[in-house]
């Protein structure tokens, strides 16, 4: 394993009184697709926040590029190079799908070649180019909210359950994007679709009760049925 | 930027559904009421003096509601701004008073240009120093915010007390401003036509700027989710406070207007106008600059309809107006999309 990009050690969060992160111990290494799985309510979307300072910690360190970024404000934290796809998408509904990709290019007119890229892994983008993203349906901001995300290279991209209530032939397209996007940056994937999750990741992490139970080769887990079972066996009948 | 433009045919786009629908609430009630009044140069002097009403209020507002649309911050010392905009206005008039009494409109709109622009300054600075002191501490707490700021709003009143004295004031329209343009049998009060097209020029540059800026894009996008604009690596803090700034130095810009509008002035000057701002911006959608433009007009409709056919009820009418709107569309007239 090569040195890690970013590493969470014994992170705690509150949400008001909730004590919801509960020492989350995690390291990414810089190569490759990350999968943080786990059940509903288990932190996944908190970690993310936390990682991207949507949320502060309230105990622990969290270390991106050998920095400390823990308590950092959300604006300094993404322009250190990480890039966020929330659960939610949070495109913006009344701009343009093209303003959309304006603001999330911080250093100018997003490069053409890039943009064609862009284009090559979601062509609805193109076609909807000068329309509000209210209008697009919910894959096609899902796509947005991705290519927003790597409208310029970013170090790390943290992508929350991007399959969430989308069709198959949509999230085909993701995979393909995916697999092409991991190649150029480290991902840290939030995801429930074991299927989904397994064709991608590299390495893999499970998440329960606001800690990580488990971490490893993504390989190792998408062999060992009886290991599956016993980590996510509620999550993927219920899902999948 | 690569524009890459759409090459596939237009009509697999889904259509986007232009909304003019509220463009037409003025015209209707405008149309409404004149059977009412009867007379028709009476309906004109009505409107237009609220057409000038509806850009005062507009310019107050608008700052306001992006300050709210931003940050969900509620500032309810807005009001504070219009009046020492005002005084202050009323100072540099004073000093300029030969610019002001000569009956030259150049020198009158010099001396009065002139005050626009000390006004907006000493408001802008004060908002500045607002919003570090009263505001930023109480990011995110509503309750917080409403006594706070109120609390600012009472401070102000009394320092205004302090430096200018607490009695009313008058504010004298320069000469050249005086009286009204006489066509036919209409009459249009000159300074109604000022205030119209002052308001109309912060509409139009407002638009431009939210339209046609990285700043205003920023803005817009923050309104509908400012959490993912700072995820974008933006600081929307330092652009919250920049739009604070303006809208207070655009309430100094209302405040000089309405004074001179009203002739004469008080610390609570702000106070009555402020009712009415409240529920232009609710009317209007939080946030909505657009929407905002559109309910000053017709909360200065309703206000001077009412107020000439009975006065008893116009305040009553305009919250009657709210609640109307608000039954038609819950967000207002032009809700923000909002995560
Ligand atoms: N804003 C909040 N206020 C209070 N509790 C919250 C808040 N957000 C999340 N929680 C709680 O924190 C826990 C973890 O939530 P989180 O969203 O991180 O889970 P998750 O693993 O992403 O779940 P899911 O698979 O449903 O997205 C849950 O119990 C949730 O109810
Ligand atoms: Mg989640």
């Amino acid at each position: 394993m090569s040195e890690p990009l970013l590493s969470l050690q014994g992170v705690h969060t509150h949400i008001g009184q909730y004590h919801i992160l509960q020492g989350v111990d995690l390291v990414l290494p810089k190569d490759g697709m990350t999968v943080l799985l786990g059940r509903n309510g288990a932190g996944k979307t908190t970690t993310l926040r936390t990682i991207m300072g949507l949320w502060q910690p309230s105990q622990g360190t969290i270390t991106f590029d050998g920095r400390s970024i823990g308590g950092m404000p959300t604006p300094d934290i993404a322009q250190g190079g990480i890039a966020y796809v929330p659960e939610t998408m949070a495109v913006f509904a009344d701009l343009t799908v093209a303003e959309n990709m304006t603001l999330a290019a911080r250093s100018g007119p997003v490069d053409a070649a890039r943009l064609d890229w862009i284009f090559g892994l979601f062509p609805a983008l193109k076609k909807f180019w000068q329309l509000p993203a209210g209008v697009l349906s919910g894959g096609q901001k899902q796509m947005l909210a991705i290519a927003r995300a790597i409208a310029e290279p970013r170090r790390l991209i943290l992508i929350d359950e991007p399959t969430k209530g989308i069709a198959p032939a949509i999230i085909e397209a993701m995979i393909t994007a995916f697999a092409e996007l991991k190649r150029e940056t480290t991902i840290l994937l939030v995801e429930q679709n074991f299927r989904f999750a397994a064709s991608l990741g590299d390495h893999v992490a499970v998440m329960d009760d606001g800690r990580i139970v488990h971490r490893g080769a993504m390989a190792d887990l998408a062999r060992d049925e009886t290991l599956q079972q016993r980590l996510l066996g509620l999550s993927l009948d219920a899902h999948q | 930027m690569t524009m890459a433009t759409t090459s596939t045919p237009a009509e697999t786009l889904p259509s986007v559904k232009s909304d003019y629908l509220p463009i037409l609430l003025p015209i209707v009630l405008a149309a409404a009421a004149l059977p009412f009044i009867g007379n028709p140069v009476t309906w004109v002097t009505l409107t237009v003096a609220a057409l000038a009403m509806g850009m005062m209020i507009f310019v107050i507002a608008s700052g306001l509601t992006l300050v709210f649309g931003l940050m969900d911050v509620l500032n309810f010392g807005h009001g504070a701004f219009i009046a020492v905009g005002a005084y202050i206005a009323l100072s540099v008039l004073g000093l300029l008073s030969g610019w002001v009494q000569v009956d030259s409109l150049a020198w009158n709109l010099m001396a009065l240009g002139l005050a626009v622009v000390v006004a907006m300054a000493g408001t802008g600075l004060i908002g500045w120093a607002f919003e570090r002191v009263i505001v930023k501490p109480v990011y995110g707490q509503h309750l917080k915010q409403i006594l706070i700021t109120m609390g600012g709003l009472i401070v102000a009143e009394q320092l205004i007390h302090v430096l200018w004295g607490g009695d009313q004031k008058a504010m004298a329209l320069p000469t050249a401003l005086r009286g009204a343009i006489v066509v036919g049998d209409f009459a249009v009060e000159k300074f109604r036509i000022l205030a119209v097209i002052v308001g109309l020029v912060v509409f139009v540059a407002m638009m431009l700027v939210l339209n046609r800026t990285k700043i205003g894009l920023l803005i817009r996008a923050g309104v509908e989710n400012s959490e993912m604009v700072e995820a974008l690596g933006y600081r929307i803090r330092r652009l919250f406070v920049g739009v604070f700034v303006a809208g207070s130095a655009l309430a100094g810009l209302g405040g000089v207007m309405w004074a001179l509008y009203r002739e004469t002035l008080t610390a609570a000057i702000g106070g009555d106008i402020m009712v009415l701002v409240f529920i232009v911006i609710i009317i209007g959608g939080l946030g909505s600059v657009g929407g905002c433009f559109l309910g000053a007009i017709l909360v200065a409709m309703m206000a001077n309809y009412t107020a000439f056919l009975a006065p008893k009820i116009a305040l009553a009418s305009n919250i009657l107006l709210m609640v109307a709107i608000l039954m038609w569309r819950p967000q207002g007239l032009y809700p923000v999309a909002k995560r």
